[in-house]
C-alpha cells in the first residue's frame, strides 16, 4: 500500500502555514502535531464526540474526519484563535468561566468552536435551540447545564455589545 | 485509529475525477464530505488505495429546477446548505423535515447528499425519502451518463447500482404537489442517531378530499429503503381516516423485513413501523387538508 | 520519540500457539516489536491493588493482569505485543504484519453458567471461575423472616458501563540514562502509587522516578486502575530502547483496554412488618469481575454495603460471588458498585409499598435511620476495612425538601390525573441513597508562603476536572487571609509532593481538603508567632487579612506575608534549633473511616406509550455532603454525576455476544447522553456536618450517579401504569426496546 505527500498552504487563526503532509494525516493530528496547536482535542476519531471541532471556511466541522491535504487553500479557526488578544478572552470563554461550564476542559474547545458559529447564526437562542446545537458535542463532566447557561450568558453579552 | 496509507488526488474537473475512477476502479473511492467514509477508514474497515477528492467540483453542487415538477440537487450539495435553503423547505418539505434528524450540525456542514445516498446505509433517512418520492439518480462515468430510478439504485445494505467507474452526480425528486402534505418521522435513541425506524410519506388529495396518491417509504426496515406499495395504494380513492390509516399501518408489515439490531428487536421495529406509519400519515393528511 | 501501538487479542479466550513478529520488525519505520518473551524476568502479573478486607470466611482467588499475554488470552483486547515506530500511523500499519496463531477456547460470558463446575475456566486452576466469595451478615435474617408479616423476593439485573471520559488514557515515558531517571506523564488518578509501583517493577528507587499527571480529561474511576499493561510496557520499552515512548489510547482501544464496571445478578428478599418497616434483607448476588481482579473486592463490597442505604436494616444476610469472565477487567467507575446495591433496596421498597398500599416516599421515611442514632454502626465491613459506620446523617429533611421541590403531592393528587385524562403518560419517581465518602488512608499537603506574598499549595493527588485548584485554594486562603487568586495549587506531580493515595471514592475534597487545612493552620500559627516577635506584642493583638498581619487598633502597623516569609528565611543570623526556615508546613490527614453523605433524587418523566421514548420534565437533587466548600463546583459534580446516571439508566450498555465479542465498540453505538438527553436539574443542599474532620465535609463526587437507575424504573412504572399490567422494571439499563419487550411479553 503506497502513499504520497502534498503541499498544503492553510491559514490557521490568520497565519498562513506551508507544510508538506502525507496524504493520510488527519487534520486533527496536523493541527496538533505539525502546527503545535494542541488546543484542538481528539476524543474518538470517528466523528461522534465533537472534541475536535474547528471552524473551516466559516463552518464548524470535525477535524478528525478531514485530511490535512484537504485544507490546502482554506482558512481554519481553532480555539487558539478565539480570544481577541493575550489579555482578553472571547465572551464565550468568559461566560464559560463565569458559569463553571467546564470541569476537565477536554470537550471545551470543540464546544467553543461549535457555539461560536452557532451564535453567529443565531444570536438570540432559547435553551432548546442551544441544546440542539450542542447535541453534537459530548461532555462527560458537566451534564451540559452550565454550558447551556454559559452560552445564554454569552449570547446576551454579545447582543449587548453589538451596535 | 489512523487510516491505512493511500494516495490522494484532488480532482479539479469532473472529467479528471471520472478518468481516475475509470483507471482505478474499486481501488479508488471518491471523497466528498467524508462523514461516512473517513470513520470507516479510521477504523480500517475501508482501505482504499486512492482517494479522489471531489470537493472542488462545484458544478456538482447546488439545486436547479427541472421542468415545473422536479428539482435536481447536485450530489456535492452539503446537507447544511440544504437545511438553510428556503426553496427546499417549500418544494421538498419531506427533505427539509428529515434534515435535522441526520447526524449533527457539524456533520451536516460537510456531509453531502450524494455521499449519503451513495453510502446506502439502510438506516439512513435520505435514501428512504428518495425512494418514497420516486426520485432518480444521475450517474456519470467516462463512458457517459445514465439515470437510475431510486428503487433500482439501492441494491443492498451499503451497496448501490453504481458501477466501479461511476460517480453519482445529481438526484432528482418531484416537488411537492398542490393539495398535498408530507411528513417525515423517526424514532432514534438520541437525536441524530440512525433511526430505529423512520417513515417518510406524502399524501395528495383530490377535489373531494380523498386520497389521490399516497407514498410511504421506510428506513431501517430492510436491507434497502422500503417503499410500502400495498399500504400506499390502499389509501387511493378513500378518505384518509382512522380506519384507513390503521389498515395502512398493518399493510406496511408485509413490505418490511427489519433485521433487528442491538438497539431494537425485529418485533420492536415492526411495532414502530406500524406506529410511525399511522402517525406520519395522519400528519401528512392534516397538512394536505390545510393545502387543500 | 517513538510511538507505541498494541496488538490486541481479537478472541475472548484462547491458548496462544505462536506470535511471529518478524515481518512487523522489518516494516519500514518500525524500531522494535516486543512480546511477553522479550520482557524476560520483568514479565510478571501486576500487584494486587486492594487486598480483600478482613472478612471472616472470605474466599479470594487473586489473578491480576499481565503486561503482555503469555500462554493464554483472556479477553478481547488483551495486549499481545507492542510495536514501537516513528509514528502512530506506522505502528498501526505494522500491527497487521504480526502473525498471531491461537487455539480458541470456549468463552466464559454468562455469569450463571460460569460458576458451574463444568464451565470453561478463565484461569485454569479456578473451578467455577470463582474470583471471590464473601458473606457478611448482621443480626439473624432467618428469624426476622420467620416473624415477618410480608416477605417479598425478586431478581434484579443491574448493568453498569464504561466511564468513557472524553480524553482516553495515555502516557509518555522518558528514561534519561545520564541522570538515571525516569519521567512518566500519565493520565492516572494516582500518581504517587504509580511512581512507587513503577520504581519497584523496574528495579529503581522511588527517587529515580517522577510521575506527572497533567490536566487530565476526565477520570471517573478507571484511570485509578494501576499497572495497566500499557503502563508497565511503555516505560520498560523506553528504558530498553533509550528513547522516549508515547502511547495514546484511541477510542476503539478504550472500550477494551480501559476497565469498565459491569453487571450483577441479585436474588434478594425483604422481610417487613405490617406497617412496612424493614425487618431484614437477604441478598445473594453474582458479580462480573472480568478476566482479572486487581482491584480486589471493592466494587461488590460497595454493592453489599451501600444496599443498606439510609435505612434501618436490623437483620442482613448478604452473599456475593465474584466471577471471572472472558471480558475486560472490572474496577470502580463513579459509584463503584454502590448503584447496584441501591437499585436492589430501592426497588424492594417500591414493591413493598405497592403491596402494602403505602406511598413510596412514606415507606422510605418510615425506615430512615433516625437523626439521633448517629454514629450508626451497620456492623458489616466496608471498602475501607472498617465496620460500616455512618458518621452523621439527617435524612428526613432531605426527603422533605426533595418532595417539596418536585411538588410530589401536588403531582400525584392533581397534575398526574389531569394529564392522564388528556392521554399523557407522566410519572414521578423518588429514590434515596447514602454514599460512603472520604475514606483513608490519608492525603498530605504542603502549604508555603512565598517571598512575593503568594501562597503555594502542593498535594499528591491528581485532578481530572474537580476544581481542586479552586477548592484547595479557598481552604488555604480562608486560613491565611489572602485572596483565593493568590493561592496557586499544584497537583499530580510526585516531585512536588511525595506522599499520597489518589483521587477516587469521592475523597479529594475531604481528605486532601483537610490536609490543606491542617497545613494552612500550622502556617498561620507560624505567621502569628513571627509577626508577634516582629511587632514585639502578643499574638492576641494581631489579625490576619488581606495578605498581611496587622496590629489590632493600630492602623498602619502591618507587615505583609511576603515580608514575613523573607524574614523567616534569613541570609544571616540563625534559625533556632527546633524551628524551621520559611513559612511552610506539610501536614497529613487520615480519617479513621469514611464520612457518609446522603441524598434524594426525584424526577417527573413523560413517556410515549407507543414508541417508549421519554422526556424528563423535571429533575431534582437534594444532597447532603456536610460543609460545602464551593457550591458551584459541587453542583457541577452533581450535574455530571446525574448525566452519567441517566446514561446508565437508559442509554449505555456494553453489549457482548456469546463469544465475548463487544458488539458496540464505538461512540455511535455505545450511547453517551448528549445535551438533548440530559435535562435541566434543580439542586439543593442540606448540611449535616461530619464529625470525622475539622472542616465537617463529606465527599460528593459520585452522588449524582448513584440512584438514577431505580429512579427511572420507579418513574417509568408510574408513567406507564405498569402496576396495573403487573409488569415490574427490575433491570438496568432500560430502553425503549426493553420497555416494549417487557410490556408485550406473552403472559
Amino acid at each position: 500500500m503506497s502513499t504520497d505527500s502534498h503541499d498544503v498552504a492553510v491559514t490557521v487563526n490568520g497565519t498562513l502555514y506551508r507544510r508538506s503532509v502525507e496524504s493520510r494525516v488527519l487534520l486533527s493530528d496536523f493541527l496538533r502535531h505539525d502546527l503545535l496547536l494542541a488546543g484542538t482535542h481528539v476524543g474518538c476519531e470517528h466523528g461522534v464526540c465533537g472534541a475536535c471541532t474547528v471552524v473551516f471556511d466559516g463552518v464548524a466541522v470535525r477535524s478528525c474526519l478531514m485530511f490535512a491535504a484537504q485544507a490546502d487553500g482554506h482558512a481554519i479557526t481553532t480555539v487558539e484563535g478565539l480570544a481577541p488578544d493575550p489579555d482578553h478572552l472571547h465572551p464565550l470563554q468568559e461566560a464559560m468561566r463565569d458559569c463553571h461550564g467546564l470541569q476537565c476542559g477536554y470537550c471545551t474547545p470543540g464546544v467553543l468552536m461549535t457555539m461560536k458559529t452557532f451564535l453567529d447564526e443565531t444570536p438570540a437562542p432559547d435553551e432548546g435551540q442551544i441544546r440542539e446545537a450542542l447535541s453534537g458535542n459530548l461532555c462527560r463532566c458537566t451534564g451540559y447545564q452550565n454550558i447551556v447557561d454559559a452560552v445564554m450568558l454569552a449570547a446576551e453579552r454579545l447582543r449587548g455589545r453589538s451596535p | 485509529m489512523k487510516p491505512a496509507p493511500f494516495k490522494y488526488v484532488a480532482a479539479r474537473t469532473l472529467e479528471q475525477a471520472l478518468a481516475l475512477k475509470a483507471e482505478h476502479g474499486d481501488e479508488a473511492r471518491f471523497l466528498a464530505g467524508g462523514q461516512s467514509l473517513v470513520p470507516t477508514m479510521n477504523f480500517r474497515l475501508t482501505q482504499p488505495a486512492i482517494l479522489i477528492d471531489i470537493n472542488f467540483l462545484t458544478q456538482c453542487a447546488g439545486t436547479r429546477n427541472s421542468g415545473p415538477g422536479h428539482l435536481r440537487i447536485g450530489a456535492l450539495t452539503r446537507y447544511g446548505e440544504l437545511e438553510r435553503d428556503r426553496e427546499i423547505a417549500r418544494k421538498l418539505p419531506l427533505v427539509h423535515e428529515a434534515l435535522p434528524h441526520i447526524a449533527h450540525p457539524q456533520i451536516r456542514n460537510r456531509g453531502t447528499i450524494g455521499g449519503n445516498l451513495a453510502h446506502a446505509d439502510p438506516a439512513s433517512e435520505m435514501p428512504a425519502i428518495v425512494v418514497a418520492l420516486t426520485g432518480r439518480m444521475r450517474t456519470q462515468s467516462k463512458r457517459g451518463e445514465r439515470w437510475v430510478a431510486a428503487p433500482d439504485f439501492f441494491t443492498g445494505a451499503l451497496s448501490t447500482a453504481l458501477k466501479s467507474d461511476e460517480m453519482l452526480t445529481e438526484v432528482e425528486m418531484p416537488v411537492s404537489a398542490p393539495s398535498s402534505g408530507s411528513c417525515f418521522m423517526e424514532v432514534a435513541r438520541r437525536r441524530g442517531d440512525f433511526a430505529l425506524i423512520g417513515v417518510a410519506c406524502t399524501v395528495r388529495l383530490d377535489d373531494n378530499g380523498c386520497c389521490k396518491e399516497a407514498r410511504i417509504g421506510l428506513c431501517n426496515a430492510g436491507e434497502t429503503p422500503v417503499f410500502a406499495a400495498d399500504a400506499s395504494n390502499s389509501l387511493v380513492g378513500r378518505p384518509v381516516g382512522i380506519r384507513e390509516i390503521d389498515q395502512a399501518g398493518e399493510l406496511v408489515q408485509g413490505a418490511i423485513d427489519p433485521g433487528g439490531n442491538i438497539h431494537a428487536s425485529k418485533d420492536f421495529q415492526r411495532h414502530l413501523a406500524r406506529v410511525l406509519t399511522k402517525r406520519a400519515l395522519a400528519t401528512a393528511n392534516r397538512r394536505a387538508q390545510r393545502e387543500h | 520519540m517513538l510511538h507505541a501501538a498494541f496488538l490486541r487479542s481479537n478472541v475472548a479466550h484462547a491458548r496462544i500457539r505462536s506470535i511471529d513478529a518478524a515481518a512487523a520488525r522489518a516494516h519500514p519505520g518500525v524500531v522494535a516489536v516486543f512480546t511477553a518473551a522479550d520482557l524476560g524476568s520483568q514479565w510478571a502479573p501486576g500487584p494486587l491493588l486492594v487486598p480483600p478486607p478482613p472478612i471472616a470466611g472470605a474466599v479470594f482467588n487473586q489473578h491480576t493482569q499481565v503486561p503482555l499475554a503469555k500462554d493464554k488470552v483472556r479477553y478481547v483486547g488483551e495486549p499481545i505485543a507492542v510495536v514501537l515506530a516513528h509514528s502512530r500511523y506506522i505502528a498501526e500499519d505494522a500491527l497487521a504484519d504480526i502473525a498471531f496463531e491461537y487455539d480458541p477456547l470456549p468463552a466464559v460470558v454468562d455469569l450463571e453458567s460460569a460458576i458451574e463446575d463444568a464451565s470453561a475456566r478463565v484461569h485454569d486452576e479456578v473451578r467455577g471461575n470463582i474470583a471471590a466469595h464473601v458473606r457478611q451478615s448482621r443480626g439473624n435474617y432467618t428469624a426476622a423472616r420467620g416473624r415477618a408479616a410480608h416477605v417479598i423476593a425478586r431478581r434484579f439485573l443491574y448493568d453498569h458501563g464504561a466511564s468513557s471520559p472524553i480524553e482516553t488514557r495515555g502516557m509518555v515515558a522518558h528514561w534519561d540514562a545520564r541522570a538515571n531517571h525516569l519521567t512518566m506523564w500519565d493520565t492516572t488518578q494516582a500518581p504517587v502509587f504509580l511512581r512507587n509501583g513503577l520504581a519497584a517493577m523496574l528495579g529503581l528507587s522511588e527517587r529515580q522516578v517522577r510521575v506527572i499527571a497533567p490536566f487530565v480529561g476526565g477520570g471517573f474511576g478507571p484511570k485509578i486502575m494501576l499497572f495497566y499493561p500499557e503502563e508497565v510496557v511503555v516505560p520498560w520499552a523506553a528504558m530498553k530502547l533509550g528513547r522516549p515512548v508515547k502511547w495514546i489510547e484511541d477510542r476503539l482501544e478504550h472500550f477494551f483496554a480501559t476497565t469498565h464496571e459491569r453487571g450483577q445478578i441479585h436474588d434478594a428478599e425483604m422481610a417487613l412488618s405490617p406497617d412496612g418497616k424493614i425487618l431484614g434483607i437477604k441478598d445473594v448476588f453474582l458479580h462480573d469481575t472480568g478476566a482479572y481482579n486487581p482491584y480486589g473486592l471493592t466494587v461488590p463490597i460497595n454493592s453489599q454495603c451501600t444496599l443498606l442505604g439510609p435505612y434501618v436494616v436490623p437483620n442482613y444476610d448478604s452473599t456475593f460471588t465474584a466471577v471471572f469472565t472472558n471480558k475486560p477487567i472490572v474496577t470502580p467507575y463513579r459509584g463503584a458498585g454502590r448503584q447496584h446495591g441501591v437499585f436492589v433496596i430501592e426497588r424492594l421498597l417500591d414493591v413493598a409499598a405497592r403491596g402494602l398500599n403505602v406511598d413510596r416516599a412514606e415507606i422510605r421515611r418510615r425506615n430512615f435511620i433516625p437523626a439521633d442514632a448517629f454514629p450508626y454502626n451497620n456492623e458489616i465491613i466496608y471498602q475501607d476495612f472498617t465496620a460500616l459506620t455512618y458518621d452523621s446523617g439527617n435524612y428526613e429533611p432531605i426527603l422533605d425538601k426533595a418532595l417539596t421541590m418536585i411538588g410530589y403531592r401536588e403531582f400525584l393528587d392533581k397534575e398526574q390525573p389531569r394529564l392522564r385524562a388528556r392521554g399523557r403518560h407522566v410519572g414521578i419517581g423518588v429514590a434515596c441513597y447514602v454514599e460512603g465518602t472520604g475514606i483513608g488512608p490519608y492525603e498530605g499537603a504542603k502549604v508555603q508562603v512565598q517571598a512575593n506574598g503568594k501562597v503555594s499549595v502542593a498535594t499528591g493527588i491528581g485532578t481530572q476536572g474537580q476544581g481542586h485548584f479552586t477548592s484547595f485554594a479557598q481552604i488555604a486562603a480562608d486560613q491565611l487571609g489572602v485572596e483565593v487568586s493568590n493561592v496557586d495549587v499544584v497537583t499530580g506531580d510526585t516531585d512536588q509532593f511525595y506522599w499520597g493515595a489518589g483521587t477516587f471514592a469521592s475523597r479529594g475534597a475531604v481528605v486532601t481538603g483537610n490536609a490543606v487545612n491542617e497545613a494552612a493552620k500550622v502556617v498561620r500559627r507560624k505567621i502569628l508567632k513571627l509577626a508577634a516577635e516582629h511587632f514585639e506584642c502578643a499574638e492576641d493583638d494581631l489579625e490576619i487579612g488581606a495578605g498581611a498581619v496587622s496590629v489590632l487598633g493600630v492602623p498602619g502597623k502591618a507587615v505583609t506575608l511576603g515580608e514575613l516569609a523573607l524574614k523567616a528565611n534569613p541570609m544571616r543570623g540563625a534559625v533556632r534549633p527546633g524551628t524551621e526556615p520559611g513559612l511552610e508546613s506539610t501536614q497529613y490527614f487520615g480519617p479513621p473511616s469514611g464520612a457518609t453523605a446522603a441524598g434524594v433524587h426525584a424526577m417527573i418523566v413523560e413517556v410515549d406509550p407507543q414508541t417508549f421514548t421519554l422526556e424528563v420534565l423535571k429533575y431534582v437533587v437534594v444532597h447532603d455532603c456536610g460543609t460545602v466548600i464551593n457550591p458551584l463546583i459541587l453542583s457541577g459534580q452533581i450535574h455530571g454525576g446525574v448525566a452519567q446516571g441517566i446514561g446508565n439508566a437508559f442509554y449505555e450498555q456494553l453489549v457482548f455476544d456469546d463469544e465475548g465479542q463487544l458488539l458496540n465498540a464505538s461512540l455511535a453505538d455505545y450511547l453517551l447522553p448528549s445535551a438533548l438527553e440530559v435535562p435541566r436539574m434543580e439542586i439543593a443542599h442540606t448540611v449535616t456536618v461530619s464529625p470525622l474532620n475539622p472542616l465537617g465535609i463529606k465527599g460528593a463526587g459520585e452522588a449524582g450517579a448513584i440512584p438514577v437507575g431505580p429512579l427511572f424504573a420507579q418513574a417509568l412504572e408510574d408513567a406507564l401504569g405498569l402496576a396495573e399490567q403487573k409488569v415490574e422494571l427490575n433491570e438496568i439499563p432500560l430502553s425503549p426496546n426493553r420497555l416494549f419487550a417487557l410490556t408485550t411479553k406473552p403472559r
